[in-house]
């Protein structure tokens, strides 16, 4: 939370247990009041009594505000669509400075805050407001032509941009080493004693020598659909197979090719993964593998 | 709203099939399953000159949403396999009673046929 310097500046981060199993990911938010965290629907009963028994020792209030919605927008001509709805409410102001947000940077207006914040891999906000104007502003984007996503769209494109999903990608009993999440772990300063970090740095130590499984993407050229389960089968330059399994898969209809995540064995000095093969029905099919993120901005982005 | 057509049969598992008038049975999905499955997006075909049986599994259709088996609603040999679909399984999604024909049968016990669904009975069961 050290990095969040400004209010408005948002930080993506893992919660994290004394074993270093993650608990969630969630969206940190400074806010000129406090701390906003915006966490998992799913996992919202367990988060808040984690924090609540966190906080007890602190000065911290912690308060749910089950009275907000969010409505995210995303898409090339979400920015756009919303400085148009500020503009017609007379907000033009507003609109100006929701039009020059940065990414991972958002502004509170009364009641409202919106960052340039989602789970697409494309431009947009996401808008927090009262539950009882939510239906309305929905109403007033749809009239703009934005058009409505379920779950399995959004999950689509999550997948596109390598986004992990809480549940599939990791959990309590995974490492965030383990789930590509080693990018979000402020290291440094070294006595900064957060929750997990002493487990946390023996596992920096054998996630360095391959001892500990990584959460790769996976890209099958041939026709199919990558999907989560399935075991991928991973052969090393020393001759020796592992498995690792595929936690989130499906087609990219960008691509227009199956595309995964999955936490595969880590290779080391003395053996590198030569070959990777999905077990689909029983066949194995060849698979690349790739850095996590497929398609930003609705453009392949690995070679 | 689905389409099915009455001069053809239908499975409980959603495929259909036309008795041609040599005797063999074309078969392929329902338009109501394809609107189900959503873009189909590969078709692991059946194997040629295989002789099945009646609700064997002989072909797996996968769209974006789910992996979906396909049945022989008759027992007999598999004569002729929808190459064109190894290519274009979309084509499922766009004609699934023409085009979209998935293997002919040749039926080891047409008897069979008459336990199938007429239009009527399977429309009904979509609803």
């Amino acid at each position: 939370m050290a990095r969040l310097k400004e209010a408005g500046h948002a930080l993506y981060s893992g919660m994290l247990n004394e074993q270093a199993g993650v608990i969630d990911d969630l969206i940190v938010y400074r806010m000129a009041w406090g701390f906003r965290l915006v966490v998992n629907c799913g996992t919202r009963e367990k988060d808040l009594a984690w924090m609540n028994k966190q906080v007890a020792a602190y000065d911290v209030q912690l308060t749910e505000r089950p009275e907000l919605a969010i409505l995210a927008v995303q898409g090339p001509a979400a920015m756009h669509i919303v400085m148009d709805l500020l503009n017609s409410k007379g907000a033009s102001a507003e609109a100006v400075q929701v039009g020059s947000l940065k990414n991972f940077n958002g502004a509170e207006f009364g009641s409202w805050f919106i960052a340039r914040t989602g789970y697409t891999g494309e431009n947009g906000v996401e808008i927090m407001l009262p539950d009882n104007e939510a239906p309305g502003i929905w109403d007033e984007l749809l009239a703009a032509g934005v058009k409505p996503i379920g779950l399995g769209a959004r999950d689509t494109l999550r997948l596109e941009a390598g986004m992990n999903l809480y549940g599939h990608d990791m959990d309590e009993s995974i490492s965030p080493l383990s789930a590509n999440m080693g990018w979000t772990i402020a290291w440094e300063p070294a006595d900064r004693d957060f929750i997990g970090r002493s487990v946390l740095e023996n596992q920096r130590d054998a996630f360095k020598r391959g001892e500990l499984p990584v959460l790769s993407g996976l890209v099958m050229e041939e026709r199919g659909v990558l999907r989560e389960g399935l075991r991928v089968q991973c052969t090393f330059s020393d001759g020796s197979i592992k498995d690792g399994v595929i936690t989130s898969g499906t087609f990219s209809p960008t691509l227009k090719h199956g595309i995964a995540l999955a936490r595969i064995p880590s290779g080391s000095q003395n053996a590198v993964v030569e070959k990777c093969e999905v077990d689909i029905r029983g066949k194995l099919i060849p698979v690349r593998l790739v850095k996590p993120g497929f398609v930003r901005l609705g453009k392949k982005v690995f070679e | 709203m689905s389409d099915f057509p009455d001069d053809l049969k239908y499975a409980a598992t959603h495929e259909w099939l036309r008795l041609e008038e040599d005797g063999t049975v074309t078969m392929g999905i329902s338009d109501h399953a394809q609107e189900l499955l959503g873009d189909i997006v590969f078709i692991e075909l059946p194997e040629e000159g295989k002789v099945v049986d009646a609700k064997q599994e002989i072909s797996v259709v996968e769209s974006v949403k789910a992996a979906s088996d396909i049945y022989a609603p008759i027992s007999g040999e598999i004569i002729a396999v929808n190459e064109d679909l190894a290519d274009a399984p979309e084509t499922v999604n766009t004609a699934p009673y023409t085009d979209g024909w998935i293997c002919r049968i040749l039926p080891s016990n047409p008897a069979e046929l008459e336990e199938l669904l007429d239009a009527d009975t399977y429309a009904g069961m979509c609803e």
